[in-house]
């Protein structure tokens, strides 16, 4: 490690603009969430037009919490990450202000394209091919201006949040050019490239994917800087970070079928997916514990400090819903919880426990830092933020899992004469409970997001400069 | 020798280099590196005396 004699100018005007997006699109995406679920409660929130039916709207909100929440998030924080652990500023700054203006416009054009039912019909990857090329033009450009900020680091290691982001950003490259290789036969409507239990595959190969490189690997950088800053110790075990990685990297390309068990995809293959998901419970709970065991010695630090309480949290969900994953890619439990709720239910323990937490409090960490600030506007609405949040998760996995469970028995219920005890909508009448609990869960996390939005904006606004930034 | 023994092959050379990364990443010489590397998210606050308040009042561009 070079002892860098002058200080580098960071370019924090991309991180401060995508860490506001960060908050804007959470608050977007999971108001849109928040309506879906009321439309399962009660259905005449459709208000009988295709445009804003459940259908549409769904994609509408994954897209929007995983792309432009989670998305934002990535960038704010790979881009903040790579230039303090590089001591170096952005390689480029006009790659930088294309990133984000360019993601700005492939966000708003899924938020127009979807509700008017434009879609390739892949989930996670429904945009239509224009809008594809874009999202392949900025990722490009956001791969060159990660790597060469590495390039030109002024230290001589790569700290090992840098690998993770690293691998998330060409991992993803590759996905999203794979998968969304289509014909276009119009401007608006395209054919996928690949054809039946092929294009399944191509499909879940990218979609478990997404979950690995975009909802994992990425955050996981984040948590390999964050925690450790947060705590203010290094992280527990340097050499299990290195073994972590590799492992994370070569096991998560092939969970993928498990999205396909008992479907057309050859039964070898299906097996071979399960397998493979099993082993990745190693890799990622080898993360979580390093990332938990960084407080050791310090767990006090947890009494007063509510942003290492996301971000520790965070990483007790993570490790719940990666036990759960491995757990329902077994196929005689995926033959229960497939196509029911619980599915539902471990995905948002991932995206609200895991993913959602993590950046909050990563979000928390950079603000004052970014705006000059001592720190948050108040402590104590961060406080109140983490409990609607963690309480709101409670309430989402826990009313899915009853669901969920609920549903796969009910589903495959068959009389003495073969016929099936229930019909769908007794399924359906049943779950209605667990869909009233599950809006509650998520009415409780937009109202975490509300208060977060007014902390942040009543900090940024703040014009008090840090009282040490004065003397120095 | 078809694209299977290829894939059979490659599967052992993937596990070969994480056996030998794994004996790397945990062998004593290391050691000291990975403890530089390990304070990264340090570093650019410490080598200066004047603490973490002046490296962040120049982000003003």
């Amino acid at each position: 490690m070079s002892t860098a004699t002058e200080q580098p100018t960071y370019n924090y005007k991309v991180v401060r603009q995508f860490a506001i997006m960060t908050v804007v699109w959470g608050i977007v995406g999971m108001t849109v969430g928040v309506l879906i679920a009321a439309q399962l409660v009660w259905p005449a929130l459709n208000f009988d037009t295709a445009w804003s039916s459940f259908g549409r709207l769904r994609p509408l909100h994954t897209n929007a919490v995983i792309f432009a929440f989670g998305g934002s998030a990535l960038f704010a924080t790979s881009y903040y990450v790579v230039q303090r652990t590089c001591q170096v500023r952005l390689f480029s700054d006009a790659l930088a202000s294309f990133t984000f203006w360019g993601w700005q416009l492939v966000i708003v054009l899924a938020a127009i394209t979807l509700p008017l039912g434009l879609t390739s019909s892949k989930e996670y990857a429904e945009l239509e091919w224009p809008i594809d090329i874009l999202i392949a033009v900025v990722w490009v450009a956001y791969a060159i201006n990660f790597l060469a900020t590495v390039k030109i680091r002024k230290t001589s290691h790569i700290y090992v949040a840098n690998w993770f982001y690293a691998a998330f950003i060409i991992t993803v490259a590759i996905l999203h050019i794979v998968n969304s290789a289509a014909l276009p036969v119009s401007f608006t409507k395209s054919y996928s490239a690949y054809s039946g239990a092929i294009d399944a595959m191509a499909q879940w190969w990218y979609g478990h994917n997404a979950v690995g490189f975009f909802l994992t690997a990425g955050f996981l950088g984040m948590m390999y800087y964050f925690v450790p800053k947060q705590a203010e110790r290094p992280v527990y075990s340097y050499r299990l970070s290195i073994v972590h990685f590799w492992a994370l990297i070569c096991t998560y390309m092939w969970a993928g079928p498990h999205h396909l068990h008992y479907t057309a995809l050859p039964d070898w293959t299906q097996s071979l997916g399960m397998v493979l998901s099993l082993i990745l419970l190693a890799p990622s709970w080898g993360g979580m514990i390093n990332g938990m065991m960084t407080l050791s010695g310090a767990w006090h630090k947890l009494r007063n400090d509510p942003i290492l309480r996301f971000l520790v949290v965070s990483l007790s969900f993570y490790g719940m819903s990666t036990f759960e994953g491995p757990m329902m890619a077994i196929k005689t439990v995926n033959a229960l919880s497939h196509y029911t709720d619980w599915t539902i239910g471990h995905v948002h323990a991932g995206a609200l426990g895991w993913v959602a937490m993590i950046s909050i409090g990563a979000i928390y960490h950079l603000i004052p830092r970014l705006f000059d600030k001592e720190q948050m506007h108040s402590v104590n609405l961060i406080n109140v933020h983490f409990w609607l949040a963690t309480i709101g998760t409670v309430l989402y996995i826990a009313s899915m899992w009853v669901n969920g469970i609920l549903q796969g028995l009910m589903w495959r219920a068959v009389n003495a004469d073969g016929t099936l005890t229930y019909s769908f909508v007794e399924a359906l009448e049943a779950s209605h409970p667990g869909f009233l609990v599950r809006w509650i869960g998520g009415v409780f996390w937009v109202t975490g997001m509300l208060i977060m939005a007014y902390n942040v904006w009543m900090t940024v606004r703040n014009t008090e400069a840090k009282p040490v930034a004065q003397t120095a | 020798m078809d694209i299977n023994d290829l894939r059979g092959i490659s599967t052992i050379l993937v596990m070969v280099g994480f056996i030998g990364l794994t004996i790397w990443a945990y062998s004593k010489r290391q050691k000291g590196s990975f403890e530089q590397a390990a304070n990264l998210p340090f570093a650019d606050e410490d080598s200066h005396n004047s603490g973490k308040s002046k490296l962040e009042n120049k982000d003003h561009d």
